[in-house]
């Protein structure tokens, strides 16, 4: 890793390595679709307890959790959003303002949907969000702490790509937010669950990790990504 | 074990080819083209024919039905479907009326595979939102198993007009025309198929198709907790060309691909397809392209591996030109699936044995799945 840059809010991050945070135990999932599933079963193989649930009870999601995530707990947004450490928001992005507003206050927020007009139809606030889609999302929920992660990559290279820390092709996944403690936490979880971590900075420029964005979707080792963001 | 029944089949999406001066050629011309394709793979043996459903001006697979009567007319063995329909935007009604009359046309050679689809143009063309496209599917799936079930229907919905009494024609015997629910890997649509105790199609159009196991095992488990069968068929949908070298397959379809992707990439925001992500995909992932022995060794290990029954390879990707698109289908047929065949008879794979390995109802999730069985 460099850690050579100037701007500190960009750049591959010993941060993450830091252990002046409180460790991250419990992993609670919205989304019980392909991405959620996907980071069900990766968080596991990190270690971490894990919860998913959706719209539907827990019963309904049951079945797909035991075959898919064996291992995790079929659970409700209410019951995460009491007790997990770290909610990852993984809905199809035209159904997150049905969660409730103050359902996450004080919470680690993970936005990892995409907002792709092409698949989830047009719509208007998203498109005309300067900052991408996960300004919208924390006002939506303004007491969360929202950071923007594990969106640039297809469902299944979470699963491929995960890597040991010190493997020579481990690939970077950024986050972005404002609130620089829960960023630091999210990144000490990218790097558990098997990516290099890489801090892009404030909420708004989470833009770049979106659709046409230019790292978007690019498996990049942690210096090229964060050379990439800082270019932009 | 008695020998199982594999359908080795080819999807068409009625691509736009070009012509020996590389200019694309008229969409007429394709849909004629195709009807040929199709006769052709019922000659080298395939055992099905199967055209997708797109409207978009490089794809001229807007009316399956129509050119699949038509090869109806010239074939008598093949059987003739579509590699997706789109259920979402079509009446099922006017669905049941194309696909009995295919049916009756063909002496019984039609099939479907019903899925949201994951091109979106017939959304907007047809006056559909496409936020509604999971209550729109679920609602038409639950009409179409029942118009396909026959006899006087009385039914209400949100998305067309109530059905008192109605009688549909022709009437399909039973049995006829084998519906497939399609999946791009969502576990709801997986679970949905296995609801309503329908064979399930995986379309794997990217990345390692083993990867998708999870989901075949779900679908079994899905099966046994609703009360179905667990045996009910699994399919492939993947992608895939073959000439008589690697090199020739390889170095033919690369710029077709490269073209077909650098469009995807702009038209829905991925990244720029590269030479090093096409190789990843012909040497492990799901494009099968090379020549019979290799395109045969890599489709044998992956049926096995997914326990599937069924695969639906899309023969030709991008604007390959006719004369190649007939040859590929031609080596798919005479070789390529022969070979797989005799693979799997030799090494049939660990069949189902997780599936008899599970009693209904049983769930090791802490909270206790209650599916009831759907209404039959």
């Amino acid at each position: 890793m460099s850690g050579s840059h100037d701007d500190r809010r960009v750049g591959s991050d010993a941060a993450a390595a830091a252990t002046d945070l409180p460790a991250t135990k419990r992993v609670g999932i919205i989304g019980a679709g392909k991405l959620g599933m996907t980071l069900a079963r990766t968080a596991l193989a990190a270690g971490y307890e894990v919860a998913v649930a959706s719209s539907r009870p827990a019963e309904r999601i049951a079945l797909s959790v035991d075959v898919l995530a064996p291992g995790a707990v079929a659970s409700t947004v209410e019951d995460i959003a009491d007790s997990a450490d770290v909610i990852v928001l993984a809905v199809p992005v035209h159904r997150f303002r049905e969660l409730r507003s103050d359902l996450f206050d004080g919470k680690i927020l993970v936005d990892a949907m995409n907002y792709w007009p092409d698949t989830d139809g047009e719509d208007p606030e998203l498109t005309a969000a300067d900052g991408g889609s996960s300004v919208v999302v924390q006002a939506h929920f303004p007491g969360a702490r929202v950071v923007k992660s594990l969106n640039q990559l297809g469902y299944h290279e979470l699963d491929d790509y995960t890597r040991a820390p010190d493997a020579p092709d481990r690939i970077a996944v950024a986050a972005v937010g404002d609130d620089r403690l829960a960023v630091r936490a999210v990144m000490r979880l990218i790097d558990r669950l098997g990516f290099d971590p890489v801090d892009g900075g404030p909420l708004a420029t989470g833009k770049l990790l979106e659709p046409d964005g230019s790292p978007y979707a690019e498996t990049l080792s942690a210096d090229r990504l964060a050379r990439r963001l800082s270019a932009c | 074990m008695e020998e199982r029944e594999y359908e080795f089949g080819l999807d068409s999406f009625m691509t736009v080819t070009v012509g020996p001066d590389g200019e694309p050629i008229g969409g007429d011309q394709v849909v004629r083209d195709t009807v040929e394709e199709g006769v052709l793979a019922e000659q080298v043996g395939i055992d099905s024919f199967n055209i997708g459903e797109h409207y978009r001006d490089d794809m001229m697979d807007s009316a399956a039905h129509v050119v699949l009567a038509a090869i109806a007319g010239r074939t008598e063995r093949i059987r003739l479907g579509t590699s997706v329909t789109v259920l979402s935007t079509q009446d099922p009604v006017r669905l049941y009326n194309n696909s009995a009359t295919l049916d009756a046309v063909s002496g019984g050679r039609a099939q479907l595979v019903l899925g949201r689809g994951s091109a979106i143009e017939s959304f907007p063309l047809f006056g559909y939102d496409l936020r509604e496209y999971e209550e729109i599917f679920e609602e038409k799936l639950e009409l179409f198993v029942k118009l396909r079930r026959g006899g006087a229907i009385t039914w209400s919905g949100k998305y067309r007009p109530p059905l008192s009494d109605v009688v549909l024609t022709p009437p399909l015997p039973a049995g006829h025309l084998p519906t497939w629910v399609g999946s791009g890997g969502s576990p709801d649509s997986v679970i949905r198929a296995a609801r309503y105790g329908l064979p399930l199609m995986l379309a794997v159009i990217g990345g390692r198709p083993e990867r998708f196991r999870p989901l075949v095992d779900l679908y079994r488990r899905a099966l046994a907790e609703y009360g179905h069968p667990t045996d009910l068929p699994v399919g492939l949908h993947t992608l895939g060309y073959v000439a008589a070298t690697d090199e020739e397959a390889i170095e033919t379809q690369w710029p077709y691909w490269l073209q077909t992707f650098d469009r995807a990439s702009r038209e829905r925001g991925w990244r720029q397809p590269t030479r090093a992500q096409f190789d990843a995909e012909t040497a492990h992932g799901a494009m099968f392209v090379g020549s019979p022995e290799t395109v045969a060794q890599r489709i044998a290990p992956v049926m096995r591996a997914l326990d599937v029954d069924r695969i639906d390879l899309h023969y030709a990707l991008g604007q390959i030109p006719a004369v190649q698109r007939r040859e590929s289908i031609e080596l798919l047929g005479r070789k390529v699936f022969p070979r797989v065949r005799e693979l799997l008879a030799s090494d049939p794979g660990d069949h189902k044995v997780m599936a008899g390995s599970v009693a209904p109802g049983e769930v090791a999730s802490p909270v206790r799945s209650t599916h009831a069985p759907v209404a039959r």
